[in-house]
């Protein structure tokens, strides 16, 4: 007996290589097709390319306008290649659609308490509508006058 | 940890301003520029009077503003994007580097050609 109490204490016991493993599902990469609201998000997320290339043509017209008369007119020219004219119709409804659910998130975003009420949703999307459409006159009076 | 956090709500503030004046700004500016002029649905302003607009003090401001603070807003967004929609997590500092290095480089380029202009 008291041989095997002491090969019980001298061997080190033995432990399993041990790793608790979370329980992840696998998530397929297009897991946002399924469901209509994934989608919407996807491409809610997505227009922020569209708004990226906004500023390329921006910063391309800027250039033109630095480069004198002639880069102006060569850039109004390139501006009419039909694939460009698709782009930019597409790249519209995008930015629309940014637009749309911005002014949409915003309440939920910046809730605005007044008299310890939380003011309706209307009451902040609605103004921001009112400004867009203010602001969308004024670019374009002061464009094309 | 804590300046992880607080560089987030940096990040965040240029998101949101930049979103707000992509989401005011840009759709008009879009349509003339990009469809309107193009299809010759309206003529597009000549080069004296646009040049006559970009050499106000404000209107430059207004533009370096416009350039600047939605490519912040592209990069947030972009960046996780990537990150949940398309699952890219194992280069995830390449892609932060890519997006707010490419925000950046479109600021100093609006910087330079503004300030340059004459």
């Amino acid at each position: 007996m008291p041989v095997a109490t002491q090969a019980t204490i001298k061997s080190p016991p033995q432990y399993t290589e041990f790793h608790p493993r979370w329980y992840r599902p696998k998530v397929s990469v297009y897991w946002w097709l399924g469901e209509r609201h994934y989608l919407k998000f996807i491409l809610r997320e997505l227009s922020s390319v569209f708004v990226a290339w906004f500023v390329i043509e921006t910063l391309m017209l800027i250039n033109a306008l630095h480069r004198g008369p002639d880069a102006y007119a060569q850039f109004l020219q390139t501006m009419q290649n039909p694939l460009l004219i698709i782009l930019n119709i597409i790249s519209m409804f995008f930015v629309v659609f940014h637009t749309i659910t911005w002014f949409n998130l915003a309440p939920s975003a910046t809730p605005v308490r007044m008299g310890g009420k939380r003011l309706p949703d209307a009451m902040i999307a609605g103004p921001a509508y009112v400004a867009w459409i203010v602001i969308s006159a004024f670019i374009c009076w002061l464009v094309l006058r | 940890m804590a300046k992880h956090e607080s560089n987030e709500a940096f990040f965040w503030i240029l998101f949101s301003a930049g979103g707000m004046l992509a989401a005011l700004f840009i759709p008009m500016q879009l349509f003339l520029f990009g469809i309107a002029f193009p299809l010759g649905w309206l003529h597009a302003p000549t080069y004296d009077n646009l040049m006559a607009l970009v050499r106000m003090p404000l209107v430059r401001a207004y533009l370096f503003v416009l350039c600047s603070l939605p490519l912040f807003h592209w990069a947030h967004r972009f960046r996780y994007t990537l990150y949940d929609g398309l699952k890219v997590k194992h280069l995830n500092e390449v892609i932060f580097v890519l997006c707010y290095g490419g925000a950046t480089l479109g600021t100093i380029v609006a910087a330079y050609l503004l300030w340059t202009i004459r």
